[in-house]
Parts: C-alpha cells; sequence; structure tokens
C-alpha cells in the first residue's frame, strides 16, 4: 500500500529584496520543483543534499507548515492541499516530525514530562492524568530514557538525551510517518550511532514509514530503503539505496559519494575522485537547464538547454542526466569494500 | 548518555523510582538574582517601603488630614520632626501630620507604579504576542494602532482629561493605562518573532496544537524574563509620570497625596526654613527608585538566556 505520493510537488517563498519598498514585487525563490516520490507503508525514504538544497523545505511542505504553491501531495490517495482545515488537523497525528537542533526543539520552560506528553493532550484531550503519565513513562523507557526525569528541563539533558525526548514525543501518539529531519547532524559521532539504532528499532517494532533527511549518504545508506538526491529544490536522482551507492548514476550523486572521506589513508590517496567544486549557485537565480552545470564535471552545451527529465534507466532508479553512466565502482567508503584490513 | 542493556535494565529498575525534580530555567533565574547583593538588598528596601505604606498608619495618632492647630503659627519653629508631639516627620505647611501624609502618599505612588507595570504586562504582552505571532495583516494593523497612540502627545491628551473630568486617581489610572502598555506591546512583537521562529513552535504547529494555546504555553512563557525586566523598570517610569503630573497640580486630590505632590510642596516652602517637608518624601521616593533599578538589573542579569 502507498502511504505517500508525492506528485509535482513545488514550494515558492516570495523574498523581498533587501530595502525594497513594499510594493515591488518579490523575487521568487524556488526552494523545492517538481518533486515526485512515492513511499511505501513501512518503508524508509532517504534524502540527501547539500545544505540549502530545499529538504528541509519538502519536509514542511508534507507536515503542513509551509504552504505548497503547485503538484499534490497525496496521503492514502488523497490531496492533503485540498483536505479541509478540519481533516487536515485530525491529520497532523499521523505524520511527526524530528528535529535537527534537538535542545531547540524543545520548549526550554516546559518539562520533559509536559513535551512528550502534548501531542497526546492536543489529539486525546479527554485521557485522564494518570494515563498520560503511564503513556509518557512507557514511551520514555521505550526511547532509553529513564522514567524518573520526567519532571526535569531540556537544559538539564545532553543532545542524545533531548533527540531521544524528541523522539519520544514523535512517536506517542503512533504515527505512521515520521519525517526526521537530520536527526543526527547536530550530535556528537559517538552518540549519532546510538540514535541511528535506536530510530530504526522503533521503525520495526511499531511499523513506521520514515523520510530521514541528511546531508551525506553515509548515514542515510544505513536506515533507507530508498534514496532521493536532491539539488537546489530537484531531484537528481533516486533509487534503492544500495543500488544508489553501488552504482550512482547522476554526476552529482558520483561527486556526493566521492566527497566522503576513506578512513585509510592509503586508499583515500590512491583513489580517483570527481570532486565537488565551486558554491551552490543562489535559488534566487537557478542556472538555466541542468541547475547542476555550473559544477558538473561532464557538462555540455547542451545542458543548458531544458531541464532534464527525470528518466527510469533501470527499474526503480531514476536519473535527471542525459548523459548519466554508471561510473567504474568508485572506491568510497560507502560502497562497501571487503572486510577491513586487520 | 544512555544506551545498550545496562541502560535498559537500569531504566526497567528506575521506573520504580521516584521522579527526580528538576531545575526550572526560573529557578536558575531566582538563585543567580540572590547572589546579587545590591539586588536583594533593594528587594529587602522595597518590603519595608510596602511595610510601610501598609502598616505604618497604625503607629501614628495623626491622621493625614487632621490639622494640629497647636503649632499651625510656628511650623518653621517648632513644626519640625519630632517625638515629644508625635509629629515623627513634622508637619507640612497647614499643620498636618507629614508622617501620615507620607505614609498614604507612599500607597498612591505604589499603586500608581504597580498598577501601570500591571496594566503593560498584561495588555502589552498579550498585544505584543498575538500581533508577532499571527504576523500579517493582523499585525499590520495592531502595530498601526500603537504607533498612532504613541504619536499622540499623551501629557498633553492626559492633562485634557484631568483638567475637562474631574480629577481623580480613577482618571489617573486610565491615563496611564492608557500609555504604559505600548512599549510593552512592541518590546513583546520583537521577543516573539525571535520565537516564532524557534524548532519548538514549529513542532507544535506541526502536531495540531491550537494557536491560542501556542501562544499561550510557548510564546509567552519564553517572554516573560523580559517582560518581567521591562516592567520592573517600568514602575519607577509611572512614579515619576504620576510626581510630574502632580508637580504640576494636576494629580491627586486633597487631602489625598503622593510622592510628587509632597514633594511639590516641600519644594515650595524652601524658603521657609522647613527642609523636612521635602527632605522626607524626597527620600523615599529616590530610595524606591534606585531600588526598583536595581532589582531590574539584577533580574535582567538574571534571566540574561546568554547565560544558559
Ligand atoms: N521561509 C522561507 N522564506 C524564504 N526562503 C526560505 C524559507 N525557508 C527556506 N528558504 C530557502 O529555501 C532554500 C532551501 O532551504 P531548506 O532549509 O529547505 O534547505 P535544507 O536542504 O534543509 O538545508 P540545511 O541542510 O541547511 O537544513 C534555501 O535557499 C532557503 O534560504
Ligand atoms: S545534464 Fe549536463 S550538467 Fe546536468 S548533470 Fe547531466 S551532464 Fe551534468
Ligand atoms: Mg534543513
Amino acid at each position: 500500500m502507498t502511504l505517500l505520493q508525492v506528485r509535482d510537488l513545488d514550494v515558492t517563498f516570495d523574498v523581498m529584496p533587501r530595502g525594497a519598498w513594499p510594493w515591488t514585487k518579490p523575487n521568487k525563490l524556488q526552494a523545492v520543483s517538481r518533486m515526485n516520490f512515492d513511499l511505501e507503508e513501512g518503508q524508509t525514504l532517504g534524502v540527501v543534499g547539500e545544505s540549502g538544497s530545499g529538504k528541509s523545505t519538502l519536509a514542511r511542505a508534507i507536515i503542513g507548515t509551509v504552504e505548497a504553491t503547485g503538484g499534490q501531495i497525496l496521503w492514502d490517495g488523497t490531496d492533503l492541499r485540498t483536505m479541509s482545515a478540519r481533516d487536515r488537523r485530525a491529520h497532523r497525528r499521523e505524520v511527526q516530525m524530528i528535529f535537527q537542533d534537538p535542545l531547540a526543539a524543545l520548549n526550554p520552560r516546559m518539562t520533559v514530562g509536559e513535551i512528550i506528553a502534548e501531542p497526546l493532550t492536543t489529539h486525546q484531550p479527554d485521557v485522564s492524568k494518570k494515563e498520560t503519565r503511564k503513556k509518557v513513562g512507557e514511551m520514555m523507557e521505550r526511547v532509553g530514557l529513564l522514567p524518573n526525569l520526567v519532571n526535569r528541563y531540556p537544559h538539564e539533558f545532553s543532545g542524545g538525551q533531548c533527540q531521544r525526548i524528541g523522539i519520544a514525543r514523535a512517536l506517542i501518539l503512533d504515527p505512521r510517518l515520521v519525517i526526521c529531519d537530520e536527526p543526527v547532524s547536530a550530535l556528537d559521532v559517538s552518540v549519532q550511532a546510538q540514535v541511528v539504532n535506536l530510530l530504526k528499532r522503533l521503525q520495526r517494532e511499531m511499523g513506521l514509514s520514515m523520510i530521514f533527511i541528511a546531508h551525506d549518504l553515509s548515514v542515510v545508506k544505513h536506515i533507507s530503503d530508498r534514496t532521493l538526491v536532491m539539488y537546489l529544490g530537484r531531484q537528481m536522482e533516486q533509487a534503492e539505496a544500495r543500488e544508489l551507492v553501488r552504482a550512482p548514476r547522476h554526476p552529482y550523486t558520483q561527486a556526493l559519494i566521492s566527497s566522503v572521506p576513506i578512513p585509510d589513508p592509503v586508499r583515500e590517496a590512491a583513489r580517483e575522485r570527481p570532486v565537488l567544486e565551486g558554491e551552490l549557485p543562489s535559488p534566487l537565480d537557478p542556472p538555466s537547464g541542468c541547475v547542476f552545470r555550473t559544477r558538473c564535471p561532464k557538462a555540455r552545451p547542451d545542458c543548458a538547454r531544458a531541464r532534464p527529465p527525470l528518466d527510469e534507466v533501470e527499474p526503480g532508479h531514476l536519473v535527471a542526466c542525459p548523459y548519466q553512466e554508471v561510473i567504474s565502482p568508485l572506491d568510497t567508503p560507502l560502497s562497501e569494500p571487503a572486510e577491513p584490513v586487520g | 548518555m544512555l544506551a545498550g542493556r545496562p541502560a535498559v535494565e537500569a531504566a526497567e529498575q528506575a521506573a520504580h523510582m521516584e521522579p527526580v525534580k528538576g531545575r526550572s530555567l526560573w529557578q536558575d533565574a531566582r538563585t543567580r538574582f540572590f547572589h546579587n547583593k545590591a539586588a536583594v538588598a533593594s528587594m529587602v528596601i522595597l518590603v519595608l517601603v510596602g511595610l510601610f505604606a501598609a502598616f505604618g498608619q497604625f503607629v501614628t495618632p495623626w491622621s493625614n488630614e487632621e490639622i494640629d492647630w497647636a503649632l499651625l503659627g510656628s511650623i518653621p519653629e517648632q513644626g519640625g520632626p519630632s517625638w515629644e508631639n508625635r509629629h515623627y516627620f513634622g508637619v507640612d505647611e497647614t499643620g498636618r501630620d507629614l508622617y501620615a501624609r507620607v505614609v498614604q502618599g507612599t500607597r498612591i505612588s505604589l499603586m500608581v507604579g504597580i498598577v501601570g507595570a500591571l496594566i503593560s504586562v498584561v495588555v502589552g504582552t498579550a498585544w505584543g504576542a498575538i500581533a508577532g505571532y499571527v504576523g500579517g495583516r493582523v499585525d499590520t494593523i495592531m502595530m498601526r494602532i500603537v504607533d498612532l497612540m504613541m504619536s499622540i502627545p499623551y501629557m498633553f491628551v492626559l492633562i485634557l482629561l484631568l483638567v475637562v473630568f474631574e480629577r481623580s486617581i480613577f482618571m489617573l489610572f486610565i491615563g496611564i493605562g492608557l500609555i504604559s502598555w505600548l512599549d510593552m506591546a512592541r518590546i513583546a512583537r520583537g521577543q516573539t518573532l525571535s520565537i516564532k521562529n524557534k524548532e519548538f513552535v514549529e513542532a507544535a504547529i506541526a502536531t495540531g496544537v491550537s494557536t491560542p494555546r501556542i501562544i499561550a504555553r510557548h510564546i509567552v512563557p519564553n517572554l516573560l524574563g523580559v517582560v518581567i525586566v521591562y516592567a520592573t523598570l517600568l514602575v519607577p517610569q509611572m512614579i515619576i509620570f504620576e510626581s510630574f503630573i502632580s508637580f504640576l497640580g494636576l494629580g491627586v486630590q486633597e487631602p489625598s497625596t503622593s510622592w510628587g505632590a509632597l514633594i511639590n510642596m516641600g519644594a515650595d516652602n524652601m524658603r521657609n526654613q522647613t527642609p523636612w517637608m521635602l527632605g522626607f518624601p524626597l527620600a523615599f521616593f529616590v530610595v524606591t527608585l534606585f531600588a526598583f533599578f536595581f532589582i531590574g538589573d539584577g533580574l535582567r542579569d538574571a534571566l540574561d538566556p546568554k547565560d544558559r
């Protein structure tokens, strides 16, 4: 059963230039452009892209905190954009979000118990205090927090613990979809794996669907079933997660993968890598045709002409580049080399 | 960090433990505040001034309107502070007990300050938080109203009000209420705009929490630090404002009085060798204002979010 279908989704922001008069026309910033993907029940979709590529905006459009300006978001086949305000509100309990900055996502003036209980008290106001407290305690245990810490405040916890509080809040209503917006980027490396494993375990136990956003592929590869690569609000490539790191076809994906350093210095020095050069162009004035062409090592004059369509080059593998090719297996930490030596 | 098997087991055991009490940011702030000596001393002084206003009248046999006929002809010579005739602060120009008058004036002045600050906290915070959070056209209209009211020379309006209508404490409160919340509304709105973009507010919106509830539970509590600091600094401003009006002779009505009216009277009598008439009310006025400023300062340091 397809839980979520995103069709030609656009999100455009009106941006006023600095010092503009009130009557000047705002600039259009296309943060997400013609996005298409499906998410099956119980599956995880990874979304990868550099900072500013529109990943958070995509997430916000799905949870409904920014307005989509075009396309459809089909939830169980019904379009969220045309849903009545009332239905939309009720629908909010089915989709929850986990945020990048774990501390900023928690109200500093509320206790952990109040924070975790908020979705519950919002959607089920008639549940008794005792019942709420019990559920909060259970949820805290489930995410690895001591339930006797319910009366503490967020600033008394470490980053990893704060993220667990955020996870508990997101899961207390038994949602069907959880969107994780770079949930581990702000955490210490040692804690990242713990949080990712916790998410994986909870997903299995609760049968959740997930959208997992990250700026590099190393984390996404571990957790997602399919992966989608974004650049400047456009979709570059989409494939089964292992397939994507094993045989990336889009020049941008290839560059992304090769930018992950290999811990082994010998292999690191020996490998051949297309590097990403230059700056991300301004989203207010994206390059014509293929938006990646200003940084693409394989760009040719043709690329400026028209936006490349997202072609299915193999079953389930979509690429937005007519000149895509499989390159010789890249030696990267992601491509699962033979057992590490020693 | 908690993780892995042992932690889960620990969690199971801990499930039966008593909940631990947390330290809220308010408690942290209180601890910091009480480490600030000037602020604590000011707090003590304010409490004493408050007690003086509340119970000071019980200590003296004189009321604030009674004229001591015995002294009337010889106020400069015999009207000074004295234990014998129980005029602790002396008498005023018409032979009324100055101590009793200061007690009563303190009541009025404190009340004016506190009422003004309260109105500004309640109205200003709500106004600013709603305008800032809802945004768009509502924000524009609400803030234009504030701009408009600010651009009116309120002193002129207030004087007009006091001249046209009957001069009364009530009119004075209305006048003060009309202006005291304007700055607060602007401050609250500015703060709200920055809080509104925090992720915890987005989390609440995404969960489906209603707008009034978000304002009440997420915006206002995070606004309150700044609001409280500003309100403490507003109290002396209101007291000064009332004093100025009274100084013009437009404030409280005889036989009631206030610090401003008393200072005015004292200043008028400086030529008559009666320095106590100015000295006592002025001392109360200055000491209380300083106390409020020190407390405001202490609160600002204690509540400063950068210290977190
Ligand atoms: N509310 C907004 N108004 C105007 N522009 C916005 C708004 N939100 C995002 N943008 C712009 O949209 C683009 C995409 O932003 P977005 O936050 O979605 O990127 P991201 O991929 O999540 O980046 P990061 O990895 O830094 O989180 C950026 O250029 C950003 O400046
Ligand atoms: S279309 Fe051209 S510029 Fe774009 S990725 Fe392909 S080769 Fe590079
Ligand atoms: Mg983001």
